[in-house]
């Protein structure tokens, strides 16, 4: 008793809208809840339609593989600190990835036709290079590894090479169908993924996610061609084609092209930043002279980073900013569209402490505002307001539109220690007359700053 | 052949749709974008099971099955950590609305959604 493929065709179709509405939906703050649901739900039908439709033999093993898949996923997926929610995206896309290239190779023995295995060979290859890609990312958000772009001599060479035996080894899938060369691909594929993303920096990590969730969407497009299903390939190209998109928006969000990021740092092997903490002097003080500062202005601006995110912060700035307001003082968010190590990150994370939406300004709105602040109070941001991105055109975020805090009257710094920022480049502006720092954790920082604002 | 070709055409008009569907998105929604596009393809979980359940030795089953297993993470997770970050979008708006006009008649009723939604959120912490 197997649904006739009219009806499967039908089921197939219904998945397909839903997922087309989903995307829709997630382009609007106001649907984009529901167009998640949707999504999921279209997914939900698909599933059930591929048990009905196919005769499956093994079905007590796959069901167990699914129930093994989400208990695993689902937790890790509820629990996960959202200032570690990129790098979840990051390996959840690396998985789908390697899914997608096991399924090809499983393939490989029942293709007699050229063109399919012509994506299988693609599909081998792209979804290996999105699974080690995004293995790279994942350790470089996690900071397993160093989140300054790696680069070593002969580099391009060895990438050049790997591309060309991964172009040879395609050729000679499409043409003999041997497993073992389809396993050559595999790792192939799976070194080109590493050496693709070692010698992109920290800052541009994000954009590199986006870009191999494209990846993975058209390797599950084209391993649709292969099994001749119609969802895979309508859904593996929606994402291929709304994450090329998404990767342009983010990449011009910071200034910078995608080829840039990706090659960047194949050319410019002395802008790669240092992580050495100068030993310049810069004027520290307590907490008590920056609540001076803060509890005598008029307008605020705060410049919220990624460090407040990782000190868990969020509920003390909220805090901080009752205060503030409390006693009359006008109190603003500056947020860099790359605040957070996502674009939108940020705002996710101020939302959580039920932040009013009102109080967020966008770059661009804000940026001449700057000019009438009486304080300027960056916390755990150090990249987005690098005057470096306008001033030194050597510099790796040349170029990138930053918050441009230098023109507030006084600016205060809360900072860890003076190790440089994600991309690893020095900030003068924490050595300018205007500049106060105080060092600490942003959140102990800021709960002694709330508590002498109190106190005044 | 007929059929290569029906493929292609859903391909290249799925690819348009893709264009289309989110040429304008704030800078806000960028990463519930990518992560809902992320938990899209892990509809790959489909050829899985499928390769899964015509799976003959024991070699292919296992690789299959660990196929289906990458999915599921992908698909579930992928559509959890989503709705996990939009939950929170939702949040923010809703405090000004009710507070303001329903104080003198009944404080503790819109008081209350407002309370626990904050609750679950702290104890999910």
């Amino acid at each position: 008793m197997l649904l006739s493929p009219t009806w499967t065709a039908i089921l197939y179709l219904a998945a397909a809208v839903c997922f087309i509405l989903a995307l829709k939906g997630l382009s609007s703050p106001k649907t984009a809840r529901r167009g998640n649901l949707i999504g999921a739900a279209g997914a939900l039908v698909a599933v059930v339609t591929v048990f009905l439709s196919v005769k499956l033999d093994n079905i007590p093993w796959i069901i167990a593989a699914i129930a093994v898949g989400s208990a695993i996923a689902a937790p890790v997926a509820r629990r996960v600190q959202m200032t570690q929610m990129p790098q979840l995206v990051a390996l959840f896309n690396g998985v789908g990835g390697g899914a997608a290239a096991l399924v090809a190779l499983l393939e490989l023995g029942h293709s007699d036709d050229p063109w399919v295995r012509l994506a299988i060979a693609f599909t081998l290859l792209v979804g290996s290079v999105s699974f080690a890609g995004s293995m790279v990312t994942f350790a470089k958000l996690q900071e397993l590894m160093t989140t300054r772009p790696v680069v070593f001599p002969g580099l391009p060479i060895i990438m050049a090479a790997v591309l060309l035996a991964a172009i040879a080894a395609s050729v000679a899938v499409i043409f003999t169908s041997a497993i073992w060369i389809a396993v050559v691909l595999i790792v192939l594929g799976l070194a080109t993924g590493v050496l693709l993303v070692l010698p992109v920096g920290g800052a541009d990590v994000p954009i590199v996610i986006s870009l191999l969730n494209a990846f993975t969407g058209l390797a599950v497009a084209a391993s649709g061609l292969v099994l001749g299903n119609v969802l895979l390939v309508v859904a593996g190209t929606l994402v291929g084609a709304s994450g090329t998109i998404l990767t342009r928006a983010m990449a011009s969000a910071m200034g910078r092209s995608v080829a840039g990021i990706l090659f960047g740092a194949f050319r410019g092997g002395s802008t790669a930043g240092s992580t050495v903490a100068s030993d310049r002097p810069v004027r520290s003080s307590s907490a008590e002279d920056v609540a001076v500062l803060l509890g005598y202005a008029q307008r605020v601006i705060i410049v919220p980073g990624y460090g407040l995110a990782v000190a868990q912060g969020q509920h003390t700035i909220a805090e901080l900013q009752a205060a503030l307001e409390a006693r009359g003082i006008e109190v603003i968010f500056a947020i860099h569209p790359v605040a957070g190590r996502m674009p939108g990150h940020m705002n996710v994370l101020l939302a959580e402490a039920n932040i009013p939406y009102e109080a967020l300004k966008e770059m661009s709105e804000v940026n001449r505002e700057f000019k009438t602040a009486d304080v300027a109070l960056v916390v755990g941001a150090n990249d987005v307001v690098n005057p470096a991105a306008k001033t030194t055109p050597g510099s790796p975020i040349y170029g990138m539109p930053i918050l441009e805090v230098d023109a507030a009257r006084q600016v205060v710094f809360l900072k860890r220690s003076m190790r440089p920022g994600f991309a690893g480049i020095e900030n003068e502006l924490l050595f300018e007359p205007q500049t106060t720092l105080l060092f600490g954790d942003a959140k102990d920082s800021l709960g002694k700053v709330l508590t002498a604002v109190k106190a005044l | 052949m007929d059929d290569g070709i029906a493929l292609l055409t859903i391909t290249v008009l799925a690819v348009f749709v893709g264009f289309e569907v989110v040429s304008k998105v704030s800078s806000t929604l960028h990463t519930p974008l990518m992560s809902g596009a992320n938990a899209i393809h892990g509809i790959i979980l489909v050829g899985a099971i499928i390769v899964a359940g015509q799976a003959g030795d024991g070699w292919t089953l296992a690789l299959a099955l660990l196929a289906v297993l990458l999915a599921t993470a992908n698909l579930v997770g992928g559509f959890v950590v989503t709705d996990r970050m939009l939950e929170m979008f939702r949040g923010r708006k809703k405090p000004p609305e009710p507070a303001a006009p329903t104080t003198p008649a009944a404080p503790t009723t819109p008081a209350a959604p407002v309370a626990s939604d904050a609750g679950t959120k702290e104890a999910g912490r």
